[in-house]
This record gives structure tokens, C-alpha cells and sequence, in this order.
């Protein structure tokens, strides 16, 4: 139990680390697409390749002054980009990074010094709670908090009405996503998402059955991360910077590297529910032990991440901005009328081939 | 696709407890980012600097004001519709499972949910007609 215990203390710590890790690089990574997909050289002076430079923008954003505007509501304009960030770094906790790893304590090193028992096995996740869908769901729900009450504290029009709008875009595309999640889980029939995981098994990947209802959930994701085409609320030449205008220093760091938490979840969950996970193809057929098994697919599950991201920052460079009554058209008249006909395609066919 | 039925797994307690120890890392995090921040940075304040950003012209009241009623309009919206679709989680899990009692079994719960997800639809339909969503 103390092992167990302890082991899923790692993992948490392990997980955040990761997490913030990849934010970190991500922020790099999309500089140098943008950059290469300018025809530009992007940051390199910052290290090799400018791989030092988020560290040194991290530096740079601790070391900032830190300004709360006079009329600001000082207790809640710091609430804001806490909560933002609070709700972005616990989502990690039902993602399911790896299948299950056994320890036995005849094949550990050092395994004299531990107290083992017989054989365990320890899955490669924070938390495998039956409600991780619903828990996201519900975690992710309250990062709107955070946009809207730093937004309203500032005191400033722009803030304001970009908190307004940023709430206004997240809520409306929850229902669609909710909705396209629902069809996936009539088919596992179960809210886990280790269980989701475990029932794509080798190439049975969701994405196969669920084309639509992907891409209804990978648009609702866009705009949940507030990322173009949907990046409206910060559409600065409207709204200055949209609700983080009188951020500054690390608060303001906080809500930026908020979105790019959000965006490595909203990928790991994508990957997770449609992609199959830390499933791959041929999986069974390479005549390895199951512990190896479980390794390569963790490094597969990152695969999966890393390449969600970079098609996440493939679109941010490509497409436009939405105008406004385009963004609530399309939540609201297509999206969600979409995902109601395939939910009802999906209950249809799971009556007629089973 | 699969024949077995996925069986329900039940959560201990105990499984939500690295949630928990999430929360603590996460916090520890935060805090400690906004205290180190407070006292690293510099601290030279102005009176313009305080002041709120609107583009370097002169300031006009304050951001206390009433905005559009749509945003709120879309809210409550959010609101009904959400709960609607909260009210079809319960019933996916269990889609397969009835459909292993048999094929009428899971033919009467996908029409059942079928005519609730009809009168969700017409209150939709007549939310779209009605105009809440036109932003001119």
C-alpha cells in the first residue's frame, strides 16, 4: 500500500513535470512552425536551435514588475490566472499514459531493499476513477472561472468584453463537445477512459467508427483552448490583448501557459478516446513481454500528443480568424445539430451490426 | 465491433485520492510561482501606470457598465442544454448493456431517448427561430 501510494505520488509529480515540460516546448515549437511556415528562421539565439529560449521567457517573466491596476479588484485580478492555471494542471490526472506495468520483486535491482510482497502490477496513470470523462469535462468547465474573473477585475472595457466573449465561445462549445463525447461512450459503454482505452485494442481505434464525432470534438477542442480560428477572445486588434490586457508578469504568464497546458490535455485526451491510447498497431505480434509492451506505448501515447499538438499549430498558422456571429453560428446551428444526428447514427448502428 | 458487454468498474474511494495529491502539487505550484513573482520583480509604481489600458487616450468611467444581453441570453441557454445532455450520460453507459437484455429491450431505450432528444430539438428549433442567437 505505502509503495502503491508513493508510486502514485511519482506519477503525479512525474505527470506535472511532463506537462509543464512540453507547455514550456510547445511555446518554442509553435515560434519555429510559425517561423517555418513563414519562411522564417524563428528564435535561435537563445542555445542550440534557440531551445533555451522558453526558459529564458520564463525567466524574464519572473523577474517582471508586477502591476495591479489601481481600480482592479485586487483579490480576485489575482484569483483569475490562478484558477486558470489550477484547472488547466489537473486534468492530467485521468489520463491514462501507459497500460499496465508489472513489478516483480525477483526481477527489480535492489529489490533487498523494498519490501514487496509477491508480484504487483501498476498502471501507468494518476487516477483511474470510472467518471474520468466527466470529471474532465467538469475540471475544464471551471477554467471559464478564471478567463472571467480576471477579465472582470481588471476594470477595463477590453478585459471585460474579452472575458465575455472568451466565456461566451467556451460554454457554447461544451455542448457539442459533450454531445460528440456521448457516441463514444455508447460504444464503450463506460465513462473511463482507461476502459476507452483498453477497448481500442491494436488498430480498433475509435476513429474509425467515430469520423464525424472527432471532428465535431476537434473543433469544439480549438475553440475550448481559445486557439485560432477561435481565438477571439484575445483578437487584438479589437481588444488590445482580450482579458489578460492588464496582466503582467507571471500572471500573465500563467494564462498563457494555461492555454498550452489545456491544449497538451485536450491532444492527450483526443489521442486517448479516438486514437487508441498507447495502443498501436501489431501491438501483440512483436513477441515482446507485456512490460515492454506497456513502455513502447507510452512513448507511442507521447507520439500521439506531440503530433496532436503540431496539428494543432499546423491550423493556427493556416486559417483565419472567425468573425463573431460566424463562431456562434457554427456552435450553435451546425455543431450541435451534427453531433445530435450522430449520436442517433451511431445508436442506429450499434442496434443493427451487434 | 466487440461482443462483451463492458462491465461497469466501481470506484473506491481510495481511487480518488491521487486527485487529491494532484490538487496539492498543483497549488504548491501556483502558489509558489505568484509568491516568488511578487518578490523578484521589480516595484516602481506611477499613478499612469495603475491606471487601466485603453490605448493611451484619455480614460472614460469604468468597465462597470451593462453589456449585451445575448451573452447573458447564451449562458442561460448553456445552462438548459447542458443539463439535457448531462441527462444522456447515464443512458450511454448503459446503451450496450440493455441492448444485451435483447433487440426490443434496446430498440424501445434508443426510441425513448430518441423522442426526449425530438423534444429537446423542437425547444432548440424554436431557440433558433426565435432569434437568440442573431448577433447583428
Amino acid at each position: 500500500m505505502e509503495f502503491a501510494l508513493l508510486f502514485k505520488i511519482l506519477i503525479v509529480v512525474g505527470v506535472f513535470v511532463l506537462t509543464l515540460l512540453v507547455a514550456l516546448y510547445s511555446t518554442w515549437a509553435e515560434r519555429k512552425v510559425s517561423a517555418i511556415m513563414q519562411d522564417r528562421i524563428g528564435p535561435n539565439r537563445a542555445g542550440p536551435f534557440g531551445l533555451l529560449q522558453p526558459l529564458a521567457d520564463g525567466v524574464k517573466m519572473f523577474m517582471k514588475e508586477e502591476i495591479i491596476p489601481g481600480q482592479a479588484n485586487r483579490a480576485l485580478f489575482i484569483l483569475g490566472p490562478c484558477l486558470a492555471m489550477l484547472t488547466a494542471g489537473m486534468t492530467s490526472a485521468i489520463i491514462p499514459w501507459g497500460d499496465v506495468i508489472t513489478i516483480n520483486p525477483e526481477s527489480v535491482p535492489f529489490s533487498e531493499y523494498f519490501t514487496f510482497g509477491e508480484s504487483k502490477t501498476y498502471i501507468v496513470q494518476a487516477a483511474d476513477i470510472n467518471i474520468g470523462i466527466l470529471y474532465a469535462f467538469g475540471v475544464v468547465s471551471v477554467g471559464v472561472y478564471g478567463i472571467m474573473i480576471g477579465g472582470w477585475a481588471s476594470n477595463n472595457k477590453y478585459s471585460l468584453l474579452g472575458a465575455i466573449r472568451a466565456s461566451s465561445q467556451m460554454i457554447s462549445y461544451e455542448l457539442a463537445m459533450g454531445l460528440s463525447m456521448i457516441a463514444v461512450i455508447m460504444m464503450t459503454g463506460s465513462l473511463s477512459v482507461r476502459e476507452i482505452v483498453e477497448q481500442q485494442d491494436g488498430f480498433n481505434w475509435n476513429i474509425w467508427y467515430q469520423p464525424l464525432g472527432f471532428i465535431i470534438f476537434l473543433i469544439c477542442a480549438f475553440a475550448e483552448t481559445n486557439r485560432a480560428p477561435f481565438d477571439l477572445p484575445e483578437c487584438e486588434t479589437e481588444l488590445i490583448g482580450g482579458y489578460h490586457t492588464e496582466y503582467s508578469s507571471m500572471k500573465l504568464g500563467f494564462f498563457l501557459f494555461a492555454e498550452y497546458f489545456n491544449m497538451f490535455i485536450s491532444c492527450a485526451i483526443i489521442a486517448a478516446v479516438y486514437f487508441g491510447g498507447y495502443n498501436f498497431p501489431f501491438m501483440h505480434d512483436l513477441g515482446l513481454s507485456d512490460n515492454a509492451i506497456a513502455i513502447i506505448g507510452i512513448f507511442v501515447f507521447l507520439g500521439k500528443v506531440i503530433f496532436g499538438i503540431l496539428f494543432f499549430m499546423w491550423i493556427r498558422w493556416t486559417l483565419p480568424r472567425f468573425r463573431y456571429d460566424q463562431l456562434m453560428k457554427l456552435g450553435w446551428q451546425i455543431l450541435i445539430p451534427l453531433a445530435i444526428v450522430n449520436l442517433l447514427f451511431t445508436g442506429l448502428g450499434i442496434i443493427v451490426f451487434k | 465491433m466487440a461482443a462483451e458487454v463492458a462491465v461497469a468498474t466501481i470506484s473506491a474511494p481510495h481511487d480518488y485520492l491521487p486527485i487529491i495529491v494532484q490538487l496539492i502539487v498543483v497549488l504548491a505550484f501556483v502558489g509558489g510561482t505568484i509568491l516568488a513573482t511578487h518578490f523578484l520583480g521589480p516595484k516602481r509604481k506611477s499613478k499612469a501606470k495603475l491606471d487601466p489600458f485603453e490605448c493611451g487616450i484619455e480614460i472614460h468611467g469604468n468597465a462597470r457598465t451593462p453589456f449585451s444581453i445575448k451573452y447573458f441570453l447564451v449562458a442561460i441557454l448553456f445552462v438548459l442544454f447542458d443539463v439535457e445532455i448531462i441527462f444522456m450520460y447515464p443512458w450511454a453507459v448503459n446503451f450496450k448493456e440493455n441492448l444485451s437484455v435483447g433487440f426490443e429491450a434496446g430498440m424501445n431505450n434508443f426510441i425513448q431517448m430518441s423522442i426526449f432528444l425530438g423534444v429537446v430539438l423542437l425547444g432548440f428549433i424554436y431557440v433558433i427561430k426565435k432569434g437568440v442567437l442573431k448577433w447583428d
